[in-house]
């Protein structure tokens, strides 16, 4: 028999990596169905590629470190399943390949692995490749769901807000079911709103960071368009929003560790958002938004985190 | 005592490179890496201007108020500075057009003020010539590096000719600012893992 010893408290939790990261993966699912379903081969070619760089690079790594080989976690498989659903359909596949080992290889890796990555290892990646490719990452490479037919290229309803075509805007039913332009993970609002729903009564994630953060946005959009709800559910669903949200911003690593802490990450993931999307370039900035809070997670955990047992308040007397 | 120039010119360019060991000079380097045409002209001007200030200050060291060195100093670098700006202008004036504010930024390049300071104005004119041409060579043979690697993977090209063919999609992030901190970052471990290898 074997013994175990360590220190009180001596809490056992049936969660584990595997588990935890088993169950995001089964939460992504309906996003990656969808995905495949709506925008056809490449779509599918996008996510095998991206997953299986992902993999492989994280395998070549520890092997080449003489660190113990941790794929069986399915960490980087979550990884290259998250690139792979933010890569718009026209995107080609080696640019996922390059995208998903950047990811393992530089944002995790060379930072201390699992748990020590200071950004979302899948957004990371993604920047790079808006940086790297930015004519693969935007304008005609976004395309319209085509169900494995011919390619069509489709603007994003958050782009034809910023231009004014308010008319040409999908219905909120359609958007609700992606039948709109965007990158391919993203377009499905009701499949990642299941995943997330999972996420909830598995009690992998908790609900304060997607609704806090999709509820301010929500509210800024109604503001910022006359209260015309209409448009604001459009400003909402249009984007990465939900993506982001439920499975971005919720990344254990790069959040903080209460849930006051958690909250004020949402708050300013909303008010980067918002901001980018209305004084920036670009259409969207939910992952740049959450790039950001994620550099200011440590700074967020040293103010909100409680005084040590034992010690006193800080602010005390 | 007999001074090892061979040894001061290899501390230069190994040893202590500037960029890879020093870790000075990183905004030109980080700016200017983005072809090898500028990054082997920028190499070149600041080795001029690192052995002519050397000497120069060298020469001075026992007349230079140390009060006042740091201004001096800055005179002498600038002198040489403006020489090769000058020099630029007139016969390399598309190398002066894209480096741009560069060249007049030499001035106050941290390499050439630190060999300065640190050893120009202890020593003696030769050593210290030797040492400028040491520090030049490896500050040129860093930008070399840096350059070649962003150049080809940034614009598929070398000394602007294309080697990587028609079917590479050049990654602009390369010649941008954040594929040269990369690319500096990644280099720099790199080399800290192999002279490690060599302590053990």
């Amino acid at each position: 028999m074997k013994l175990h010893v360590s220190s009180s408290p001596h809490v056992h939790a049936p969660q584990t990596t595997q588990s935890i990261m088993r169950d995001v993966l089964i939460a992504l699912a309906p996003a990656t169905v969808v995905a495949i379903v709506y925008f056809g081969l490449n779509a599918l070619i996008l996510v095998v590629a991206s997953v299986a760089s992902a993999v492989l690079t994280e395998f070549v790594i520890q092997k080449l470190t003489h660190k113990k080989v941790t794929i069986s976690d399915c960490s980087a498989a979550v990884t290259g399943l998250l690139l792979a659903l933010n890569l718009p359909a026209g995107c080609r596949w080696w640019a996922a390949v390059l995208g998903a080992a950047f990811a393992i290889a530089i944002v995790k890796q060379a930072f201390g692995g699992l748990g020590q990555n200071f950004m979302n290892p899948a957004l990371a990646a993604r920047a790079v490749l808006m940086t790297a490719y930015p004519a693969m990452m935007s304008g005609t490479s976004y395309q319209s769901p085509n169900f494995w037919g011919d390619a069509v290229s489709g603007a994003t309803p958050l782009s034809l807000l910023k231009d004014g075509y308010t008319a040409s805007l999908p219905f909120n039913w359609e958007m609700f079911l992606g039948l709109r332009g965007g990158v391919i993970g993203e377009v499905c609002t009701l499949a990642l709103v299941v995943g997330l729903i999972y996420l909830l009564i598995r009690r992998v994630i908790t609900w304060h960071i997607p609704v806090i953060y999709i509820g301010l946005v929500f509210l800024a959009g109604l503001i910022l368009n006359g209260f015309n709800l209409e448009i604001a559910v459009c400003y909402t669903l249009g984007g990465g929003l939900f993506l982001g949200a439920i499975f971005m911003a919720t990344d254990y690593t790069t959040n903080p560790n209460t849930i006051r802490g958690q909250a004020i990450f949402a708050v300013g993931c909303a008010v980067l958002t918002v901001c980018i999307r209305q004084f920036g370039s670009m259409p969207e900035g939910v992952s740049y938004s959450i790039l950001l809070m994620n550099l200011v997670t440590p700074l967020i955990d040293r103010f909100v985190n409680p005084p040590l047992f034992g010690r006193r308040k800080r602010h005390a007397a | 005592m007999k001074t090892n120039y061979g040894k001061i010119i290899r501390n230069g360019i190994l040893d202590e490179n500037p960029i890879f060991r020093l870790v000075l000079g990183m905004c030109s380097t980080l700016a200017i890496t983005t072809s090898v045409s500028n990054g082997f002209g920028m190499g070149m001007a600041a080795t001029f201007v690192l052995v002519g200030s050397n000497v120069v200050i060298s020469l001075l060291r026992n007349f230079i108020p140390d009060k006042v060195r740091i201004p001096c100093y800055i005179v002498v670098i600038a002198t040489f500075t403006t020489i090769v700006q000058l020099l630029m202008e007139a016969f390399l004036p598309e190398l002066n057009a894209s480096l741009g504010l560069f060249i007049p930024l030499i001035v106050v390049n941290c390499i050439i003020l630190a060999r300065a300071e640190s050893f120009a104005s202890k020593n003696g004119v030769l050593a210290s010539a030797m040492d400028g041409l040491g520090m030049g060579l490896g500050f040129t043979l860093a930008l070399l590096v840096l350059s070649v690697i962003r150049e080809l993977l940034g614009s598929g090209t070398l000394l602007g000719v294309p080697v990587l063919g028609a079917g590479y999609t050049p990654a602009a992030i390369m010649t941008a600012v954040p594929g040269g901190f990369l690319t500096l970052g990644l280099l720099m471990a790199l080399i800290n893992k192999l002279t490690d290898k060599d302590k053990k």
